[in-house]
């Protein structure tokens, strides 16, 4: 059976979830060959076996955290030449799409980014996107060289299928580029606690009828009530009443939960480009006429500073 | 010293309007208003103000691919500061993906001259957000990409990219390729006179000969990915709307419940 090339998302050895949502996608289409670089890789192999990894390639150089994007291109570039694979996945994350689409001209393969779904094909794997804002719904494949696809968080089920996940070091040898941008400095995101927002199973979020940053305490304690993670819209993030980190939309990230439930948000074409492709989406606000109540399953027109308290006791009450 | 600056913009349709596909599964451009892609505003924006804070001689250049309407996109960034633009226009690029846009965009900015490469976070239509790094794949020089400040000083770029995990600050020798994004600074507005003055700078044109590009490199045909089908998605079952008379919150409380989120 072909060999997929599956790119590990970690942090110092944790796999994040939606490399674990590839390995459900890279068995449609044949057996998950995983690459794990940079500290803590090794530790990646018992998470990645346990989804169906046969072997988990790695290798930690200090190149992958002082300079950006190159040092990885290099390995995985190794990688393909050494697995030959049916086509690399790769997370879609804004530097997971980087390295994809460096990778893919080096090897003279076509790319496709953003899947959200992926099947085996006769002419190799086809990729689904959601375009447009989300108004279409492409069938796409890459027909030349190793197709080389990114996947979206929440693109799938993450699935136990136990395999060998035998690591094995992978020899790379950096190009001349690969110290070209320096990373002088690095400050990590303080955690909230909550679920990281592209990979989250519900949203909460907030827009400009929250009307300033302490009131987003609200949001905050809806989403807590859930297990949710806290999203915003532009009109909220521009106000400087959120971080930029947790914008929802076309500028922001773009979400695909279970459960979206959005608050004072109107739904622009903006907001809708980032969230419209949630399973179940509810709103609260006080214009019935709001875009965001065409999109709904539930929709309750009322001011939120009475409703989202009142749904977060209910919620909290509920749970015991 | 002299700084040449080149900034790639992208004209696209509306995100606003109806956007379509035509029968050969490209983006319908007739049927919709076209316009420079919003992302791309801020890189114009960031060029711009590189520019004002500099002591050198900085040339800025913007640089379109795409059909006799996108000259449109070149004179709003002409308006709004621009030096001078490159349309590179020819009927055989119909199609292309990101792999050959990235190739004539390469091989316009190497003939027309570079320090610096500044594009936008991604287009409003195709929104893959990979130019930039293809960009400085083909060129061999720094990405330095999704910055959301930039500063240039004696050759060196710097900049801060705002990751998921964390916040970077990124350094690299000129030549290189940014990419700025939303949170950069907001865009100018073209003035009366920057709008006048636009209409006098000059707008070359070039086709693919002129960056020795044979049609079969580009295009439809000579596209790395094939679209197989695009289905409109089915609009959503319209859900069910209540007005909150006291008890919205628990009514919402009830649908969640009965959805089992609870």
């Amino acid at each position: 059976m072909a060999e997929v090339l599956v790119y590990v998302d970690h942090v110092d050895g944790a796999v994040r979830k939606p490399t674990l949502e590839l390995l459900t996608l890279a068995r449609r289409i044949g057996e998950p060959v995983a690459v794990a670089l940079g500290a803590g890789a090794e530790n990646t192999a018992a998470a990645l076996a346990e989804h169906g990894a046969v072997k988990v390639l790695t290798h930690d150089a200090s190149e992958y955290a002082d300079y950006l994007v190159v040092p990885k291109v290099d390995a995985l570039q190794a990688a393909v030449e050494s697995v030959s694979p049916a086509a690399v996945l790769v997370p879609s994350s804004a530097e997971g799409k980087e390295i994809a689409a460096r990778l893919a001209l080096r090897i003279g393969s076509g790319v496709i980014t953003d899947a959200t779904d992926l099947e085996a094909g006769a002419e190799g794997p086809v990729a689904t996107q959601s375009v447009f804002a989300a108004s279409f719904t492409t069938k796409s494949r890459v027909s030349k060289g190793t197709p080389v696809i990114t996947v979206k968080p929440n693109s799938a089920a993450v699935e136990a299928a136990p395999a060998a996940g035998a690591v094995e070091a992978l020899a790379v040898t950096f190009s001349a580029q690969a110290t070209g941008t320096k990373v002088t400095g690095r400050t990590p995101r303080e955690s909230t606690g909550r679920p990281e927002l592209t990979e989250a199973a519900i949203v909460v979020s907030g827009g400009r009828g929250v009307n300033g940053a302490e009131n987003f305490a609200l949001i905050e304690a809806l989403a807590d009530s859930l297990g949710a993670a806290v999203g915003a819209s532009r009109a909220a993030v521009d106000a400087g009443w959120y971080p930029h980190t947790n914008q929802v939309g076309q500028t922001g990230k773009s979400v695909s939960p279970q459960l979206y439930i959005a608050n004072g948000i109107s739904g622009a074409i903006q907001h809708r480009a980032g969230m419209q492709t949630s399973k179940t989406i509810v709103a609260v606000n006080k214009d019935a006429e709001a875009p965001i109540f065409d999109l709904v399953d539930y929709g309750v027109v009322g001011d939120l500073f009475d409703v989202v308290p009142q749904l977060t006791e209910e919620i909290n009450t509920r749970k015991g | 010293m002299s700084l040449r600056i080149v900034v790639t913009v992208k004209y696209v349709p509306d995100a606003t309007g109806d956007r379509h596909f035509a029968d050969d599964l490209t983006v319908d451009r007739d049927d919709v208003d076209g316009l420079l892609s919003e992302l791309d505003e801020y890189a114009v924006e960031q060029a711009l103000q590189i520019s004002e804070n500099s002591d050198d001689d900085v040339e800025i250049t913007v640089l379109t691919v795409g059909p006799e309407d996108a000259k449109d996109a070149l004179r709003k960034a002409l308006s709004m500061g621009a030096d001078k633009a490159i349309h590179v226009e020819d009927d055989d690029l119909h199609g292309t993906d990101v792999i050959g846009t990235s190739l004539v965009l390469a091989k316009a900015i190497e003939k027309a001259g570079y320090d610096l490469v500044i594009s936008g976070l991604a287009s409003t239509d195709g929104t893959m957000g990979v130019v930039p790094a293809l960009l400085a794949e083909r060129l061999g020089v720094p990405q330095v990409t999704l910055l959301s400040e930039v500063s240039v000083e004696n050759g060196t770029v710097k900049g801060r990219r705002d990751g998921d995990a964390a916040s970077e600050n990124l350094e690299a020798s000129l030549p290189a390729v940014v990419s700025v994004t939303d949170q950069s600074g907001e865009a100018r507005y073209p003035s009366f006179k920057g709008i006048m003055a636009a209409k006098k700078k000059p707008v070359e044109s070039w086709d693919l000969s002129d960056l020795d590009l044979e049609a079969g490199e580009v295009g439809l045909e000579g596209a790395w990915t094939k679209v197989d089908s695009a289905t409109e998605r089915p609009a959503r079952t319209a859900g069910t709307i209540v007005k909150d008379e006291g008890e919205g919150g628990k009514q919402l409380a009830e649908f969640l419940a009965g959805q089992k989120f609870i």
